[in-house]
């Protein structure tokens, strides 16, 4: 759905604004580095551009901070809508390393609602612009959550809820030999 | 004047030539070194939880859902690519990949979760990885077991079933 309400909404260019809300400074120089003739986003009609006002897109980058959460939510409500909201790099994305000090608040999504999210830190130039290429519906995400399970136990299940029987002879209920 | 000078930038534009990557066709190929998301294998992590302790960000969770089970969960949210989980593992169980292309729309698609299943000790009631150094440990009266029948008991009334996929932003305000 948020898909569609992008092709829908974005189709023809994206201006993005830029606002740092307190990271190093690492993600904002790969972004620049994205509008630079290297990587060239202009090609694709992604803008950036100075006020939050002519913005479709937010990138952010660093964490909510005390200071700053303020600013962030103040500038996320003079976007017109429909809006997005990119969080770029590990601090946007979680807090970063930082993320229980006493001046973090945390993830930028505990001040405004992000769309999208490009982990890294800093993440690669390409890295971003495939994330709004995903965003685009130009490519699928290549990431999925990968879980492990131990379906069989590598012992048979005894549970001592399973015994039966008193004094010498114990035995269990539904045993098997190994 | 002026439209000479303009040549002259238009020239000099000429001359440098392209500098465009042509990314989204054809990446460049990455750096030797790149250190994208670290990769965890489950069959060489022995649970020893040295990559949750060294991990500068804390993103790797080690808890015992019971006595044989044991959860690690890497959330990946605030993770910093700085590989110290794969320099300290002894198992050589993380890898960091070359995989940096990881935009997504749901933060949880980073996450990884590795469910162990471990032995216990019976010395120390600690639980360790089966196929391991510490085989030598399967020793009789180094676990609980079943001594008369030679069978293993499954202390723990806990199962996993119906456990939620855990949040992780609940986690991290825990
Ligand atoms: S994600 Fe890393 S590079 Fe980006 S602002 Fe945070 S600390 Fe800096
Ligand atoms: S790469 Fe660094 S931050 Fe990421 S999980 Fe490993 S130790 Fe933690
Ligand atoms: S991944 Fe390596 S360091 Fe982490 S718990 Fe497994 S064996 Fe230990």
């Amino acid at each position: 759905m948020l898909k569609n309400l992008c092709q829908k909404m974005f189709g023809r260019s994206l201006w993005v604004y830029h606002a740092n809300s307190g990271g190093c400074n690492g993600c904002d120089i790969e972004v620049l580095n994205a509008l630079t003739p290297y990587y060239d986003v202009e090609r694709f009609g992604i803008k950036l551009v100075g006020s939050p006002r002519h913005a479709d897109v937010m990138l952010c980058q660093g964490p909510a901070m005390r200071s700053t959460a303020q600013a962030l939510k103040r500038a996320y409500d003079a976007m017109p809508a429909p809006k997005l909201v990119f969080a770029i790099g590990s601090c946007a994305c979680g807090g970063g390393l930082w993320f229980d000090s006493y001046s973090v608040i945390g993830p930028v999504e505990k001040i405004i609602p992000v769309s999208y999210y490009i982990p890294g830190c800093p993440p690669r130039p390409e890295a971003i612009i495939y994330g709004v290429a995903v965003a685009l519906g130009l490519v699928d995400k290549k990431t999925a959550p990968v879980a492990f399970k131990e379906l069989e136990l590598p012992i048979p299940q005894y549970h001592p809820g399973d015994l039966r029987g008193e004094g010498e002879l114990v035995v269990y209920e539904k045993a098997e030999k190994v | 004047m002026s439209i000479l000078s303009k040549l002259g930038e238009t020239l000099v534009c000429l001359k440098a030539g392209r500098v465009t990557l042509p990314y989204p066709a054809e990446a460049k190929p990455l750096p030797e070194k790149f250190r994208g998301r670290p990769i965890f294998d489950a069959t060489k992590c022995i649970g020893c939880a040295g990559c949750a302790n060294n991990c500068p960000a804390r993103e790797i969770l080690v808890y015992d859902v019971c006595q044989e089970i044991r959860i690690l969960k890497y959330l990946g949210r605030h993770c910093a690519y700085c590989g110290r989980c794969a320099d300290v593992c002894p198992e050589k169980a993380i890898t960091m990949s070359q995989e940096f292309e990881n935009g997504t729309n749901q933060i949880g698609d980073i996450q990884q979760r590795l469910e162990l299943f471990m032995s216990t000790c019976q010395r120390c009631g600690r639980c360790f990885k089966e196929p391991s150094v510490l085989e030598q440990l399967k020793m009789k009266g180094y676990r609980f077991d079943d001594l008369e029948n030679e069978r293993w008991i499954f202390r723990s009334q806990a199962t996993l079933k119906g456990e939620p996929a855990v949040d992780d932003l609940k986690i991290e305000l825990d």
